[in-house]
């Protein structure tokens, strides 16, 4: 099984007041998953450029994990911050309904 | 994951569940190594058989388990059962349970594309594996078909759960929500086809009433009747009720009624052990009494009762058998007798039912005494109350109870009729009745039947004392049935008519003593006359004798005076001669006859 996939902005966007942070959820590397992933990246890419960190957590290595957000369905994106929590399952495929479920669209 | 390494188990194994009852309805419990549906109405108790199942399942048959609540909270879970005495918390620091909320909100969720509920299998392999679990509780499993707007993919995952599930071996029970028309609102049957229980809550007349069901059990005999259950401090309790049959054992002991002289009535012993015995009569009649003078004796024995007061509160009935003499409250001290209270309407038949089973389930009496019968009968139908009595009856003869149902009647002509639906199941029958008559009321007693045994048919007067019950005679005779003050009465008016009697006798024979002695006294006056008259009569002869003598005498001297007259002689002889031959023998005779014929001629 693959290494947990991570991706991170550079540290200094710790302090950003922006700073988004994604946690993905997987169940090994699944075609859904894998195309989540892709499609999470390209998403973060074009609306979140510099100001975001995901965090990949693979449930069958980390199987605990899944109780703390509540997590059902993979894959599942989390939006840990900015508050409040939003959740939002599937492979992300559909575009405008991730930006919806992150909240972009207003700042788009 | 998820390819469980699909161990077999034989078509019938089963997993006992631990809850009362329900393992003797379905021969076992649930299908063991599959999945179970139980479905019903909100508060039927779902989440609470379920959780029971789990509980004792750890407890009871060492198989941990784990809990995914999808709708309260593990701490929510944990404290409304804590009340059940089900320690939950207990049971996950001895990791022998996993409890696992899984909350999903529809308004969180965004759907934006393909998914599947992987996290979920992972999250149950998961607990599966921390406890070793042989037993998973899903409740209810339904709250994702309002989180999840997708249908199709959620009933491709339930279906793929539920494979799951049994491929790994789990016994596991779901909890559905009833639908209309259908079992569940969501057609969850669909996919659990091994065995569905329902359980149901239902009000009738404001009166509740819980009952289960299984409505499929694939592979396996089960009882298909609607059974009634109780949810206690102790958990569910269904009332098996079709194990029982009409082969209890007949006892030939006999314990007392508590009345000596009603034991009398009923051949001498009393009622059979293990019998049952139904009191009928009229307000007042002293039904009550009776069944406290029953309890008593059971008591005295060293005997457990059970006492189901439906009208009087136990107090009310210790304080009122002691003003005739029956002191019930020191056989409660000493643990021998309990009271069980409750007004009829507090629940329905069945509850009723339920609830005395699982106390003579749990004291384990040789006597129980429910009195009375008929107002607990008004909570149902006629028909449910008398298949109550059946399964209540059938209940106490197989564990060998003697049974007292006081019953009341109304004070009509034929207090037969109107407990045709219990008599029957009853072995004997005392019947009490108000007799009223020249203004007053009295107590009557008699045996109306008594199955096995030969037994009076008298009417005897009941009467209450304050040592107790006492049966009097009463007077039957042509002025009717008598009692009370009327035959206090009667017996009087029978002493002085006997006195009057024996007074007659004694002057009839008094009269007789004086008859005869009037009779002797003459007897005696007659003897006297006739002695003096003899012995007159014996004076006349004795004189005439001498007179004779005289005449004799004097003819002597005469014949001498006229010597050689000889002449003489034969004239007065030739005229005797001539009137008797036979006197040449004997002239001494004929001259006899001479003299005797002289007193007369005198």
């Amino acid at each position: 099984m693959a290494a947990v996939v991570e991706d991170r902005t550079s540290g200094a966007a710790r302090q950003h007041p922006k700073l988004w942070q994604l946690r993905l959820y997987v169940a090994g590397q699944t075609p859904k998953c894998l195309t989540a992933f892709a499609n999470l990246k390209k998403i973060c890419e074009e609306h979140l450029a510099g100001e975001y960190e995901i965090e990949i957590i693979d449930l069958i290595e980390q199987p605990q994990l899944a109780a703390g957000d509540q997590i059902l369905a993979i894959p599942s994106l989390v939006r840990k911050l900015p508050e409040p929590v939003r959740k939002i399952i599937g492979d992300l495929s559909n575009t405008e309904r991730v930006l919806v479920g992150l909240d972009l669209r207003e700042m788009g | 994951m998820g390819k469980g390494n699909g161990r077999q188990f034989p078509a019938l194994a089963k997993a006992a569940t631990g809850i009362g009852g329900f393992d003797e309805i379905t021969g076992g419990g649930l299908p063991r190594g599959r999945t179970a549906l139980v479905a019903g109405s909100a508060g039927a108790g779902k989440t609470l058989f379920g959780i029971e199942f789990i509980y004792r399942g750890v407890t009871q048959y060492g198989e941990p388990g784990v809990i995914v609540a999808f709708e309260e909270t593990e701490n929510e879970l944990a404290e409304n059962v804590a009340s059940l005495g089900f320690d939950l918390k207990d049971l996950i620091k001895r990791k022998q349970l996993v409890l696992d909320f899984v909350r999903v909100e529809r308004s969180e969720i965004e759907e934006t594309g393909e998914y599947d509920l992987e996290a979920l299998f992972i999250r149950l392999g998961h607990a599966i594996e921390q406890v070793k679990a042989k037993r998973v509780l899903l409740d209810t499993i339904e709250a994702l078909f309002a989180a999840l707007p997708n249908q199709g993919i959620l009933r491709a995952e339930l279906r793929r759960l539920f494979r799951w599930l049994k491929e790994r071996g789990i016994t596991a029970v779901i909890t559905a929500e009833r639908g209309e028309g259908a079992l569940t609102r969501h057609g969850l049957e669909e996919y659990v086809s091994d065995c569905v229980v329902l359980l149901d809550h239902r009000v009738t007349e404001q009166v509740s009433t819980r009952r289960l069901r299984v409505v499929k059990y694939r592979g396996s005999q089960h009882g298909t009747n609607e059974y009634p259950f109780l949810i206690d401090r102790t958990g569910i309790s269904v009332l098996p009720i079709t194990s029982l049959g009409l082969n209890h054992k007949a006892l030939n002991e006999r314990v007392s009624t508590g009345i000596a002289a009603l034991d009398a009535m009923l051949g001498g012993e009393g009622f059979f052990r293990g019998s049952s015995i139904l009191v009928s009569g009229t307000p007042g009649s002293g039904k009550t009494s009776l069944a406290a003078h029953f309890v008593d004796a059971a008591c005295k024995r060293g005997e457990g009762c059970l006492y189901f007061s439906f009208e009087e509160s136990e107090h009310q009935i210790i304080r009122n058998m002691r003003s005739i003499g029956i002191d019930l409250g020191r056989w409660v001290e000493r643990g021998l007798l309990r009271f069980h209270s409750a007004r009829p309407h507090i629940q329905g038949l069945e509850s009723h039912l339920a609830l005395m089973l699982k106390q003579i389930g749990e004291f384990d009496p040789a006597a129980v005494v429910i009195d009375p019968v008929t107002n607990l009968a008004e909570v149902g139908t006629t028909h449910e109350a008398s298949t109550m009595w059946i399964r209540l009856v059938d209940s106490l003869k197989s564990h060998g109870i003697t049974a007292m149902f006081a019953s009341l009647t109304s004070d009509q002509e034929h207090p037969e009729m109107s407990e045709a639906h219990i008599s029957s199941l009853m072995d004997s029958w005392i019947l009490l009745r108000n007799l009223e008559s020249n203004g007053e009321r009295n107590r009557g007693l008699y045996i109306l039947k008594s199955r096995g045994m030969a037994h009076s048919n008298q009417i005897r007067e009941f009467v209450l004392t304050n040592q107790g019950a006492q049966l009097c005679e009463v007077y039957t005779g042509t002025a009717g049935v008598l009692t009370g003050t009327a035959r206090v009465a009667q017996e009087a008016r029978e002493r002085a008519e006997n006195r009057a009697r024996q007074q007659e006798i004694g002057r009839k024979q008094r009269e007789l003593e004086t008859k005869r002695q009037a009779m002797e006294a003459q007897i005696a006056a007659l003897r006297a006359a006739f002695a003096s008259e003899s012995a007159e009569v014996e004076q006349m002869v004795s004189n005439a004798r001498l007179a004779d003598q005289a005449v004799n005498e004097t003819m002597a001297i005469l014949s001498q005076l006229r010597s050689g007259e000889a002449k003489n002689g034969p004239i007065g002889e030739s005229k005797g001669g001539g009137n008797n031959g036979g006197n040449k023998k004997n002239g001494g005779s004929g001259r006899g006859q001479d003299e005797r014929r002289r007193p007369t001629a005198s």
